[in-house]
């Protein structure tokens, strides 16, 4: 696929993206390797992977990091219920402890995880690895054994090979280093927060309901609220929030009323820390700025 | 592994190719990026022969290769970080716009050169290097290795002192590592059933799990973090701590290390320079043209706000080296030693002064600081370093 016709897909599925961004899935897809998307939190890194599962529409298999993730969780599990309940139903028979274990140890007593399960699909789906830095780095290893063979292996049954290859992206928030191995397994983009003219494009395309006055002065407003000291900047998902609530109360500017509209401020400001580096003076600046 | 292989030598590349299945006829193009391959591994892009050949996949495989995009294609290729992303751009235009070769220096770019580009001042002219006052001349009947552990950091001078000092220094982390390491097979004892070991056994039971399996939980080893304080009166004891950090970070798969002045700057990659001399002058590098009074409050500001969520976890132990002597406001330290204390597993701050006879913290950021402390312990000898290990095989 050619990158710019990629990129035209993923605006028509509401992604705007930015040229090399789509020069980078093509890659991905043309090169069969994954891609690492890092960025800040709110950048739009996770709806990359929902834009192209709907351009190749296939499906989504999502599977979220957090610490002390293991194999068990990921990549399958014995239905152990089943299990004990064909050990009981056998007793009768005369089966040695070898036979009965072959029989217990089949498929259909398996439980696939995201991993089995994206490896055994007909049509490949896209496996989006999110937060790929929260995981510790024993499942990172084991991932990335899996990456690199798109095998995994059962002990009581062999290995499984891929039926098909997976549109694997990881996204990272760099709360932590990740190993080298897997980065330079993976094809890396850095994705950046928007700029301004791409950024509109967003609101516009995601909140169409927001006049196109509103619209600007919001994107405006949010871009130099970014520039501000604060601990988590607002990212995109924030000013489509902000965008849908001012829609929702019938602003048509940012600059009607002052008091109220710095109470939508939580929409884009989430620790206190940050809402009182946000005085009103601060807001003023800002809003006069914007508009 | 590809890391290994060396991209050098296009025409060779090219027969190589072949080899691998895809047929190139060498064109000027194809050997321009491999030469850039090659460039950009001398540059410390983390290449190998097979970003090469994708490279030259992706080359084959576009219709319409302009500049742009081959820029796009091969960033997207050639970096595996945010800093990586950084450096690429300039690193292509050097090359593709002017032909140049130059190598970009390493030290990341954005900090002062003194002296202008390509001379790196030597850790002498920075001051850091035979600044140990006070030759201690008393052997005794003790071995110099025993010499060297009860000696104050301070009276160490020869170049032999020094090298001694560091090999201890390094087999001491190393030993603290192995202490932590080892909990793991003291500790195999799990509260959870393994459900899947327990219905192996039990076929021989007729499916009545009679014996248990447990899932043992493997303790992962601590992290630890050190922030070093480089400033004027911790100057004696500077080049040593240096060399301790490397041994740490030599040793302990996950550990950190920033050191501080007046501002905060993260030292880990030039520490994991092999070679010990350029690695202090990396340093001197990047310690270069600070200057006024220590900031600790700030520093450590600097540091929970920008690198704290990336280094520290539940399982981290910082390690703050320092005096005390703080010129801003004891209240600032206070809260952002509080503020770190609450991230992380333990802090602990080691300060060289508790060595000294009748010392009392009476450095108001030192008080200011302590009731956040886990720990407050001498560092001014080796022997007070090594009786922080068992404190930290407890954790």
């Amino acid at each position: 696929m050619d990158w710019r016709d990629l990129q035209a897909k993923l605006a028509g599925t509401g992604y705007i993206s930015d040229p090399d961004l789509a020069m980078a899935i093509a890659m991905t897809e043309r090169l069969k390797r994954p891609i690492l998307i890092e960025g800040e939190a709110g950048v739009g890194k996770t709806d990359v992977a929902k834009a192209l599962t709907q351009i190749l529409d296939t499906d989504l298999i999502r599977l979220q990091c957090y610490e002390g993730l293991d194999a068990n969780a990921t990549v399958y599990e014995w239905n152990y219920q089943r299990q004990l309940l064909a050990i009981k139903i056998w007793e009768e028979e005369k089966l040695t402890a070898d036979e009965k274990e072959e029989h217990i140890f089949q498929e259909k007593f398996l439980l696939k995880r995201p991993l089995l399960d994206a490896i055994s699909r007909e049509q490949a789906p896209v496996l989006l690895i999110d937060e790929i830095d929260r995981a510790d780095e024993e499942f990172e290893a084991f991932l990335l054994e899996v990456l690199s063979d798109y095998q995994i292996s059962i002990p009581e049954m062999g290995t499984v090979k891929a039926v098909s290859i997976p549109h694997v992206i990881l996204t990272s928030n760099s709360t932590r280093e990740l190993s080298d191995a897997l980065r330079r397994r993976c094809l890396y983009h850095w994705l950046d927060y928007p700029s301004e003219d791409k950024e509109l494009a967003i609101v516009n395309a995601r909140v169409p309901e927001a006049e196109t006055k509103l619209a600007g002065q919001i994107v405006r407003f949010v871009q130099a609220l970014r520039r501000e000291d604060l601990e988590k900047k607002p990212g995109v998902a924030e000013s489509l929030d902000w965008a849908r609530a001012l829609v929702g109360i019938g602003a048509a500017r940012i600059d009607e009323d002052l008091d109220e509209m710095r109470e939508t401020l939580m929409c884009l400001l989430k620790t206190r820390a940050d809402r009182e580096q946000i005085a009103p003076e601060v807001f003023e600046r800002l809003v006069a700025k914007a508009v | 592994m590809s890391g290994e292989d060396d991209i050098g030598g296009a025409e060779d590349r090219v027969v190589a190719l072949a080899s691998h299945g895809i047929q190139h006829d060498a064109s000027p193009l194809v050997l321009k990026i491999l030469r850039f391959a090659r460039h950009a591994r001398d540059n410390g892009f983390p290449m190998g022969i097979d970003e090469a050949l994708d490279a030259l996949e992706f080359a084959d495989q576009s219709d319409l290769l302009d500049r742009q995009s081959l820029r796009w294609g091969l960033r997207t290729l050639f970096c595996s970080s945010p800093d990586d992303w950084e450096r690429f751009d300039d690193l292509f235009d050097s090359y593709w716009s002017y032909g140049g070769e130059r190598t970009i220096l390493k030290v990341s770019g954005s900090l002062p050169r003194p002296g202008g580009e390509g001379t790196i001042p030597t850790a002498d002219q920075l001051g850091f290097g035979n600044e140990l006052a006070e030759a201690d001349e008393t052997t005794g009947g003790a071995t110099a290795r025993e010499r060297l552990e009860g000696t104050d950091f301070r009276h160490l001078d020869s170049e032999r002192d020094l090298q001694a000092v560091h090999d201890l220094a390094e087999r001491l982390a190393r030993r603290m590592r192995w202490r932590l390491s080892r909990r793991r097979r003291v500790r195999a004892r799990g509260r959870t059933i393994d459900l899947r070991n327990t219905i192996h056994k039990s076929l021989r039971h007729g499916g009545t799990p009679l014996e248990l399996a447990y899932r043992r939980r493997h303790p992962r080893p601590l992290k630890l973090v050190v922030i070093l304080d480089a400033s004027g009166s911790m100057n004696l004891y500077s080049t040593f701590f240096i060399r301790f950090i490397r041994g740490i970070i030599e040793s302990f798969a996950q550990s950190d290390a920033f050191v501080f002045h007046t501002r905060l700057v993260h030292l880990s990659s030039a520490l994991r320079e092999k070679d010990i001399e350029r690695a202090v002058e990396r340093m001197a590098v990047m310690s270069a043209g600070w200057g006024g009074g220590t900031r600790i409050g700030e520093s450590l500001k600097t540091f929970n706000r920008h690198h704290a969520k990336s280094t520290i976890n539940s399982r981290t132990v910082v390690m703050i080296v320092s005096d005390g002597y703080d010129t801003g406001p004891p209240e600032v330290l206070a809260a952002q030693v509080k503020k770190l204390r609450g991230r992380a597993k333990r802090l602990v701050w080691l300060n060289p002064m508790i060595g000294w006879k009748g010392y009392q913290p009476v450095a108001q950021g030192m008080t200011a600081a302590l009731p956040h402390v886990d720990l407050f312990a001498p560092a001014h000898n080796l022997e007070s370093l090594a009786k922080l290990a068992p404190y930290l095989e407890r954790l």
